[in-house]
């Protein structure tokens, strides 16, 4: 079980908010809700330890493509970076709907 | 009961939130302690297990059948269903809200679609006290207003929570399901292999399958994996009410059959559809 928080540089300002995903094994939850401020904040919990650069390169090609200002809290029980970012995803798509 | 698989809308693959929407009358489902309350687990993170935002347990008020309903569905997917006590505070709260309306006049009935392996055992004796909690509050509420329990799969319903399914009004089961108080792994572990194999899947839904739990006389339907059809399934029980006698009521009944049946040899599943299957109908059957 490991703690990780990443913040990024975001202007535009959001509305809603999205919940997808469970907390099964190989795959994650997402909250995806409307942040006060500038900047994305990202807050993971993940159930599988030393894979800190991985969630790195994930959450940087994540907010490469999306700039809202957002705080997305991540509960994870041993997702593939191709899960996460599909979620990831799913999740911007909910909250624009 | 034949659908056509291309086009039906399978009920199974829909976790916990979409199932609970998907039994409410359109436009009325309200989620109470939803994920973003972020009521869960205090114990799993000291365990370094990953907890959900919700604790696996929705709970969606509204309406069934123009009456008013309280869903609350279990997320297999999350620790097996299993009940903490976040998720089981969760489940006797909402019974016992639903029953507080009845008694104010206000008739709330209460659909719990239960998959899960019981107590979680990251939670122990917390897990035990909710199941306690659940059993009591159905009790309370089923004198008011229906308690119809929803086992479709894969998970099932097993230990403790199968003693809260055997409380309820009502008991709706897929072929895919299966309701047992000791799932076969536990049987196979404490008992031997000789007395369950629990790699045998025909063996298992032999015993604890929807299908056979149904032709027993220990469910009340038996419906498709399809969202219409256990919706529909649900709205009857609702406008039935209360039944005259809940199952777990007839004591003598189940008293006898066990007294009657002779362990002496082995009986295979067949014959016992054919000798439960008949005589549990001081209950009207549907």
């Amino acid at each position: 079980m490991e703690q990780i928080e990443f913040d990024y540089p975001a202007k535009r300002r959001v509305t809603g908010r999205a919940h997808v995903g469970v907390v099964g094994s190989g795959d994650l939850e997402v909250l995806l809700e409307p942040r006060d401020g500038n900047g994305a904040h990202v807050f993971i919990r993940t159930s599988v330890d030393g894979f800190r650069d991985t969630w790195k390169a994930v959450m940087d090609r994540f907010f490469s493509r999306y700039d809202g200002s957002v705080g997305i809290q991540i509960n994870d029980a041993g997702a593939t970076p191709g899960s996460v970012l599909l979620r990831l995803e799913q999740a911007v798509e909910v909250s624009e709907r | 009961m034949n659908i056509d698989f291309i086009h039906r809308e399978s009920f199974i693959e829909l976790d916990a939130r979409a199932r609970a929407h998907s039994l409410l009358d359109a436009g009325t489902a309200r989620e109470i302690l939803g994920p973003f309350d972020r009521v869960e687990s205090p114990w799993l993170l000291m365990q370094g297990v990953t907890p959900q935002a919700d604790d696996g347990c929705v709970v969606m008020k509204g309406k069934i059948a123009g009456q008013a309903a309280v869903v609350i569905a279990l997320e297999g997917a999350f620790q097996g269903g299993s009940m903490g006590e976040v998720s089981g505070a969760k489940l006797t709260a909402a019974l016992d809200l639903a029953c507080a309306d009845c008694e104010k006049g206000r008739p709330t009935s209460a659909v719990m679609l239960l998959e899960t392996g019981g107590v979680r055992l990251q939670e122990a004796n917390l897990g035990l006290a909710a199941i306690a909690e659940i059993m009591a509050s159905i009790l309370a509420l089923r004198k008011h207003a229906p308690v119809i329990c929803v086992t479709a799969g894969t998970v099932g319903c097993f230990g403790g929570m199968s003693l809260a399914a055997g409380l309820s009004s009502y008991i709706l089961l897929t072929r895919e399901a299966r309701l047992g108080l000791n799932g076969p792994e536990v049987i196979e572990q404490e008992s031997g292999v000789d007395e369950f194999d629990s790699s045998d899947r025909a063996l298992i839904w032999a015993i604890h399958g929807g299908e056979q739990r149904y032709a027993t006389g220990l469910a009340d339907a038996l419906v498709e994996d399809d969202t219409q059809q256990v919706a529909e399934a649900v709205r009857q029980f609702v406008l039935k009410g209360v039944p005259l006698v809940h199952r777990s009521s007839q004591v003598s009944l189940y008293r006898e059959r066990i007294a009657a049946l002779d362990t002496s040899r082995q009986w295979d599943p067949m014959e016992l559809r054919a000798t439960w299957g008949k005589s549990g109908d001081e209950k009207e059957k549907r």
